[in-house]
């Protein structure tokens, strides 16, 4: 292993030991065993084919999560309205996805994936147009937009697009047609084949592309892009646009291939995730794929571990929190271990909701 | 103000009286009910966008009032539910909304990790722990604060109701308005806040101290999201229950933007907003017009995405020049 690729992850893998650590702790404080609690749910994440087909169900929408993320940071944008994105592609990919019926499989499903992308793309392309256009900051019209998104989905589920099937009275759609549903090959489950490749894609373009090569030079410096003729305005409306395109497929994918239909609520916090995922792997698309993967893990144990352990599931979300503490201030544990510092590492994005 | 721009608000504001005064005179319950419950939600919105606006003023961006809210509100219900004591509450909400504070000023002036995603680790891991130590079997045990009628004021028809017969921490937070306005544009401290938002370097050369300063803006203005945390528990809602500040720290920031980060403009603002979320309220218990609730509930948001965009293209509304950067002394 080069020198560089282990500084590189050094740090996301001590904000994982961290967060792991003072995990036990709060472990402790309910009078839980942190050794029982930890293999249930490493067990119940790995233990056996099934417990892998749950955590590469619960990383997929992750990984899309995560990108979503981390794309559009690459153009030094934080896109905090994943959330947002995921729902509106989650329940426009179920709506074609139950509402067309006698298409073939390899017709249908791309079909439905593909609606659920657009309508991400849409919903991000709306902020990064804005922020193009008049200035006005993509995090806080991305917020906004995540609870237009909720309300917009949840009329959706409650009204036009309601599942009015026997003594239903949750806002939920029916489930879809088979031919959209996303099959599974033995434990690996085709739509976490989907995500990987999509992390590669994204890893292509940014390294490989003319396009990627302005997305990273408007990140870097959006003036100095300016200057060498890269219209950054342009740059980082389709920025947002992508970044909501993954998102997007990343609801889609929930929605096809693991709950077959589109429920209200039930997604809730996807979005800040993939927050975490993309500072995890530090914006790389390459290393958002173990980040979800892990995140996957614990999120498929939680159950074994409150019923083995008697450890309430939201402790992953605690954990998950002290790891994004750790990797956005890994000036704490470089001082732990030692490490010297390196300025290039700490992510900067803040500026004013204006024009900037 | 420009004197035009004050003529404007005048004018605005007696439109305004008209409107509600027609209002009343056709439906006195419905009007009373809708204007009541938009000071209500006003309240919590107002104290996270004053909350916000002390640690923009000072340069710092500060997302995790969402964040701040929630913890707030567990801790004030926690402890007003194990003491029986509504203002001892109140205090362990203020307490935990000034140690978060200091958490995110200890994140982004101390150690310069970028605000905003200083702000989305508070959001994170307030919902987090929250849920963690969510213990449903708990209940307030004492009732919620209770309205407390500013004597004759209180019997005034329409006025009296809606401003005059109010909760004390609903009290609380209009005064603080005026502290707020008076300190940050009347006071040496306001000078110096806005001075190192605007240009920290002009403002280290005449001698304050950058960090320190907006390490103290930044924790005491948490103080003020705490105050809203206890708001929402022990005046607003009467529990706790998981996520319960449900994005309304994210509104008090449109709503700071909105008011041009000063106490006033963001009360009105918030008003505004409240009203928005009355009328919903409103329209849900009484089926009044065919408006699925959904659909008034996205108004609040579409109204600052406007606004912000607006905002931007007219240039009406500039932030603070060092917003958002971390300061390095040179």
């Amino acid at each position: 292993m080069s020198r560089s690729l282990l500084r590189t992850i050094s740090i996301p893998i001590a904000a994982v030991v961290f967060g792991l650590v003072i995990g036990a702790i709060l472990i402790l404080t309910q009078n839980a065993s942190p050794g029982t609690a930890y293999k249930a749910l490493l067990v119940g994440g790995a233990g056996d084919s099934d417990a892998v087909l749950r955590t590469l169900q619960k990383a997929t929408p992750l990984i899309f999560g995560g990108l979503a993320v981390a794309f559009a940071f690459k153009a030094g944008m934080f896109n905090i309205g994943g959330q947002g994105q995921l729902l509106v592609g989650a329940v426009f990919a179920a709506g074609v996805g139950f509402g067309i019926d006698g298409l073939p499989l390899v017709i249908h499903l791309p079909v439905a994936l593909l609606a659920g992308g657009i309508a991400g793309a849409v919903w991000g392309g709306i902020a990064g147009t804005l922020k193009a256009t008049t200035g006005a900051h993509e995090v806080i019209v991305t917020i906004m937009l995540n609870f237009v998104a909720g309300n917009l989905t949840d009329w959706l589920a409650a009204n036009p697009w309601k599942d009015n099937s026997g003594s239903n009275i949750v806002a939920r759609t029916p489930l879809v047609e088979d031919s959209a549903v996303i099959p599974t090959f033995g434990a690996v489950p085709v739509g976490f084949l989907l995500a990987v490749i999509t992390a590669i894609t994204c890893w292509m373009i940014l390294e490989r592309t003319t396009f990627g090569f302005e997305v990273k030079s408007v990140g870097n410096n959006r003036h100095a892009a300016d200057y060498a003729g890269i219209r950054v305005g342009r740059i980082m409306a389709l920025t947002m646009a992508v970044a909501g395109l993954l998102a997007g497929l990343g609801g889609a994918v929930e929605s096809l291939g693991v709950d077959g239909r589109f429920e209200a609520g039930v997604n809730v916090g996807l979005g800040f995730e993939g927050i975490t995922i993309a500072l995890l792997a530090r914006a790389n698309p390459l290393g958002v794929v173990p980040a979800a993967l892990l995140v996957g893990l614990m999120e498929a144990g939680a159950a074994r571990m409150q019923f083995k352990a008697g450890v309430a599931p939201e402790l992953i979300d605690v954990i998950q929190a002290l790891i994004l503490f750790f990797v956005a201030a890994p000036i704490i544990l470089r001082w732990v271990l030692r490490m010297r510092h390196d300025a290039s590492e700490q992510l900067q994005l803040g500026a004013g909701w204006g024009r900037s | 103000m420009k004197l035009h721009q004050k003529r404007l608000l005048y004018a605005g504001l007696i439109v305004l009286l008209v409107v509600i005064w027609i209002f009343y005179a056709a439906n006195g319950p419905q009007t009373t009910a809708v204007l009541a419950g938009t000071v209500r939600a006003a309240t919590l919105l107002a104290l996270g966008a004053m909350c916000g606006m002390i640690g923009e003023r000072s340069g710092v961006v500060n997302i995790g009032i969402e964040g701040q809210f929630l913890l707030s509100a567990f801790a004030a219900f926690t402890v007003a539910s194990m003491t029986s004591s509504l203002f001892l509450g109140t205090i362990a909400g203020i307490g935990m909304g000034l140690l978060m504070g200091w958490m995110l000023a200890a994140m982004a002036v101390g150690l310069k990790v970028d605000q905003i995603i200083a702000g989305t680790v508070l959001n994170i891991a307030a919902l987090g722990l929250t849920s963690f130590f969510y213990d449903r079997s708990r209940s307030l045990g004492v009732g919620k604060y209770t309205n407390i009628d500013l004597g004759p004021l209180a019997d005034i028809p329409l006025v009296g109701t809606v401003l005059f017969s109010r909760p004390p921490l609903t009290y609380l937070t209009m005064a603080l308005l005026i502290v707020v306005h008076v300190a940050l544009f009347r006071s040496v401290w306001g000078m110096r806040t806005r001075a190192i938002g605007e240009h920290p370097g002009a403002a280290d050369t005449v001698g304050i101290d950058v960090l320190r300063l907006r390490y103290f803006n930044v924790t005491i203005a948490g103080g003020l999201a705490g105050l809203g945390g206890a708001y929402l528990a022990l005046e607003a809602v009467g529990t706790f229950s998981r996520a319960m500040s449900g994005g309304r720290g994210f509104l008090a920031l449109a709503v700071m933007i909105f008011g041009r980060r000063t106490p006033f403009g963001a009360y009105a603002a918030a008003l505004f907003f409240g009203f928005t979320t009355a009328l919903q309220n409103q329209f849900q218990l009484n089926n009044t017009f065919d408006i699925p609730p959904q659909f008034v509930g996205m108004l609040p948001f579409i109204v600052t995405i406007l606004v912000v965009a607006l905002s931007g293209l007219i240039g009406s509304m500039r932030d603070p020049a060092a917003l958002g950067q971390t300061y390095e002394k040179g």
